[in-house]
């Protein structure tokens, strides 16, 4: 037992409960926010319990978009499809990146690594204008190129994939090659299907992250049907003069946070395990 | 006075339908400095025991007491008791020092007092230039040195050991071994040891406690448990090799192995207990060779182990699918295949009741 | 760590790292040294003229009085998320890992945070404190405290902290858990055996055993308070009110883009990579040490 305090563990179940509701609070009022009609919500204090209006709310948002704007179902796809490219692409080219890093001597090898080793330390944020200007001069703005490729080529990936190859017998690849296997052989067949797991975790981890994106979204897209569903919220709320319509914020923000929150909670055993690996 | 008492102890996981008892009443008196060592295979049990009087698993039913006073409800650490882990526990950010002294730092020991102790538990075990070091510094059986040194210190009513030479190569277990008795003598502290291996239990232990699937099936000295085992499955578990166990059927003095026309019927030393099905037990040493008139059983060899002062035979008894082993004497070495008979003498006979396993 | 056996080919393994270098080159290498060499120019307002200024723009930024500002902000602003994320999470691990029934549900709903943008985070809490509107500015008047973060910079600050923290406690979570269940359990038997209550066995035993954990956390927040929270401020204050929420990545943008400074935002860019550079070497070698361990 350890000790014989059950209040001890009274109390943590006290302080996790409290944790779960600060943390789930301002969400929970999102979600009852987005049930409520325009007048309800700018009632002080707003109502507790949802209201009726969330199919109406959610409806409109998705096929109208908020005061005259794109449809939200727009923006989620432009979300989702970058999300998607960019978790894809990353995870294809690191472990190509990692397996050439690992498996491979030739010159100039360690420099190929320092190099890509440098681009953990440059958040895009460090960047934002020369790689803006770039972009702008290659011709992707508004594009879904242009969304995804700069953020593509991120080291910690390739770092979580190196680090994992670095821990697979060497037995494996003798036996490869006395069974007459070549590099690309070896590669998909062998190290590619040991890798589940962590391509899986990377998928969450950086589905999320190309979903969640703000700052370069914002930078690149000028027309509003290229807008991403999170600066969507943004450009919501920068209203000016009309009254912020506070319900159809909460209902954008609320189909925001959803696919990335359902992937997360799916997926989360082999979320927590990539993540807590990938810094190791 | 460090007695500690195990009265009807059992422990289940889970509760209601769910619930999986896995001690099923164990009942122990255990004196005041006896060295008592629990032994079984994997999941008998003899951990989650050691843990209960430790105070680190609850007690789902029965009593625990330490020095007359049950300790049921007790933290661990109100019931003056050292463990000694078998991955030695060590506090990997604490000297050596610091490691054996933290115990009575928390007490509130005083300085002075804690370094003599300290000190003094270092140079008994050797590790006085040690102190400064980290535990990742040491070898595994400085380690372990470490762990018992924190154990010292305490001055318990009463050492656990947690299987704590299984980290340790062949040779360091059998030197750490030594230290143990030797510790015993010195100290006379109450110990309970676990360990699976039957060896350790033999040579360490004043009295063993044999542990089956959450059974104590015999608790006693370690000469006894060997010379009248309690059961085929303490009959099988102490010795190595093992007990030889032949089922069969006593019918007018004869021993019946085997139906109808694969029968064999052997002729005993002594009148059996009684008639009907029984087990016979008898250990390979006390298979003598014999020659084929008086022979009793007989063995077709199919492996010999030659260990140096003994050899042994291993193979198949007359009757198919029973396995025997007979110790050769180191004159003895016998081909493959060849057909060896053996006797043995009345008093080296163990009688077993098949549906219970008890001996009779 | 090395491999013994490789594949010989050269030029395979530069076939297969092309697409991620060629990437990095566009549009890591190329931009950076674009910032590095833009920040010792000065465009004129029309952009038709540019003036090699060497390391004026740097010396601007020093005596410039709203950048002096903008560090301050960032500072209090990084310390304060960091500490609130980090003992925050800290003690909610610490109970999650001593519960036996339900630890599983409560790490999933304090993990899912983790999906949140920070500009949607940022949003949500606007919502709740919202001056005319928001549940708890309203909670808060009605206890006598006048919220009004559009006026009071402190009040400002306040709200953007939490924000930021909020959704960074759930991905501290998730390590403190597993640096928490790194501890052998013996260690923690063996200090209870030793007389170590709850308390002290914290303090002695399992603070000290998480510092790799806490180490590598913090340099993680510091660097998020830094760059993610970017969505935070814009969606919540847009750095004001008068400055009082300008973190340092918001004013490069402000100044370059809106501004249209380009040499003294690529100047403050070349700076802010330092920063980056000189936390992430610092926790690498921190990591190595630790590998020792």
């Amino acid at each position: 037992m350890v000790e014989n305090r059950p209040w001890l563990t009274l109390l943590s179940h006290i302080v996790l409960v409290l944790g779960v509701a600060t943390v789930a609070f301002p969400v929970y009022l999102t979600f009852v926010a987005s049930t409520l009609s325009a007048q309800e919500v700018l009632d002080v204090p707003m109502r507790m319990l949802p209201g009726s209006h969330l199919i109406e709310n959610y409806g409109h948002v998705l096929s109208k978009g908020v005061g005259g704007g794109t449809p939200l179902a727009k923006l989620m796809f432009n979300s989702l499809v970058s999300a998607l490219i960019i978790a894809i692409g990353k995870i294809a080219i690191s472990i190509l990146s990692a397996y050439a890093i690992v498996y491979f001597r030739f010159p100039g090898r360690m420099f190929c690594f320092w190099l890509i080793f440098m681009t953990l330390m440059l958040p895009v944020e460090v960047r934002i204008l020369p790689t803006y200007k770039i972009v702008a001069d290659l011709g992707m703005l508004d594009t879904y190129a242009g969304l995804t490729v700069p953020l593509i080529a991120s080291a910690t990936a390739t770092f979580l994939f190196r680090q994992f190859f670095l821990t697979i017998p060497e037995e494996l690849l003798e036996a490869a090659r006395i069974d007459g296997a070549g590099a690309m052989r070896f590669f998909w067949d062998v190290v590619l299907p040991l890798s589940k797991a962590n391509i899986a975790a990377l998928f969450v981890i950086l589905f999320i992250y190309g979903w969640n994106q703000y700052l370069w979204p914002l930078l690149i897209t000028t027309r509003e049907d290229m807008y991403t569903a999170v600066i969507g919220i943004r450009r919501l709320m920068s209203g000016g003069d009309a009254a912020t319509e506070w319900n159809l914020v909460m209902t954008t923000a609320m189909l925001a946070m959803l696919p990335p929150a359902l992937v997360v909670i799916l997926m989360q055993r082999w979320f927590v395990k990539g993540l807590v690996d990938s810094e190791k | 006075m460090a007695t500690v008492e195990l009265r009807g102890v059992r422990k289940s996981y889970g509760a209601g339908r769910n619930a999986l008892e896995v001690i099923h009443g164990i009942d122990a008196q255990i004196t005041d400095g006896e060295f008592i060592v629990l032994v079984g295979p994997s999941g008998c049990g003899k951990s989650t025991l050691l843990r209960m009087v430790a105070g680190l698993e609850d007690i789902t039913a029965g009593e625990i007491a330490i020095g007359g006073r049950v300790v049921n409800q007790l933290e661990p650490k109100d019931r003056d008791i050292a463990m000694v882990f078998q991955n030695y526990a060590l506090y990997p950010h604490m000297s050596v020092m610091q490691n054996m002294a933290y115990g009575l730092k928390i007490r509130g020991v005083a300085a002075a007092e804690i370094e003599t102790r300290v000190n003094r538990a270092a140079a008994m075990l050797e590790l006085t230039p040690f102190l400064a070091r980290k535990p990742r510094d040491l070898s595994g059986g400085q380690r372990q040195r470490v762990a018992m040194g924190r154990a010292i210190v305490r001055n318990p009513q009463v050492f656990l050991f947690d299987e704590p030479l299984s980290n340790l190569d062949a040779k360091l277990r059998v030197q750490t071994r030594m230290e143990l008795q030797k510790l015993h003598r010195e100290f006379g502290t109450t110990s309970l040891y676990v360990t699976h291996d039957q060896v350790e239990a033999m040579t360490l232990g004043q009295r063993l406690v044999v542990m089956n699937a959450g059974v104590a099936e015999q608790i006693g000295a370690p000469m006894e448990v060997y010379a009248k085992p309690a059961s085929t499955f303490v009959a099988g578990f102490i010795g190595s090799p093992s007990m030889n166990l032949i089922s069969g059927e006593v019918r007018d003095g004869l021993f019946h192995t085997g139906i109808d026309a694969g029968a064999l019927s052997m002729s005993l030393p002594a009148p059996p207990p009684r008639n009907g099905p029984l087990i016979l037990g008898v250990r390979p040493e006390h298979l003598t060779p014999a020659d084929a008139a008086t022979a009793r059983l007989t063995m077709r060899v199919d492996m010999v182990e030659a260990l140096g002062a003994d050899s042994y035979a291993y193979g198949e008894g007359a009757l198919p699918g029973t396995h025997l082993v007979a110790r050769l004497g180191n004159a003895g070495g016998a081909a493959v295949g060849t057909i060896l008979p053996f006797t043995f003498a009345a008093e080296h006979i163990h009688w077993f009741d098949p549906a219970t396993g008890r001996r009779i | 760590m090395e491999k013994r056996v490789v594949f010989r080919s050269w030029w395979l393994p530069l076939l297969l790292l092309a697409p991620q270098l060629a990437v990095t080159l566009v549009f890591f290498v190329w931009p950076a040294g674009q910032a590095l060499y833009q920040s010792v120019f000065v465009e004129d307002a029309f952009g038709t003229s540019v003036e090699f200024v060497g390391a004026q723009n740097f010396l601007a930024l020093f005596k410039d009085q709203y950048y002096g500002h903008a560090f301050g902000v960032t500072a209090v602003f990084s310390v304060c998320v960091a500490a609130l994320g980090l003992s925050v999470s800290l003690l909610l691990a610490v109970f999650a890992d001593r519960i036996l029934r339900g630890g599983r549900l409560y790490k999933t709903m304090l993990i899912w945070p983790y999906a949140v943008a920070p500009a949607i985070a940022g949003v949500l809490w606007l919502f709740m404190f919202d001056p005319s509107v928001g549940v708890v500015a309203w909670l808060l008047k009605q206890i006598g405290l006048d919220w009004n973060h559009l006026l009071n910079g402190r009040q400002a600050m306040t709200l953007v902290v939490f924000a930021a923290a909020w959704k960074q406690v759930s991905y501290n979570f998730i390590f403190f858990v597993a640096g928490l269940a790194a501890i052998p359990k013996s260690l923690i038997e063996a200090a209870a055996i030793d007389g170590a209550g709850p308390v002290r066995r914290f303090i002695d035993i399992v603070f000290p055993l998480l510092t790799p954990t806490t180490f590598f956390l913090l340099v993680v927040n510091v660097i998020y308070a830094f760059f993610d929270t970017f969505g935070v401020i814009d969606a919540v204050t847009s750095g004001g009110p008068s400055k009082a929420t300008e973190i340092l990545v918001f004013k490069v943008f402000q100044d370059g883009f809106k501004g249209q400074d380009y040499g003294g935002a690529a100047a403050q860019s070349v700076i802010l990579m330092a920063i980056v550079i000189a936390l992430t070497v610092a926790q690498f070698r921190y990591v190595e040490k630790k590998v020792n361990y």
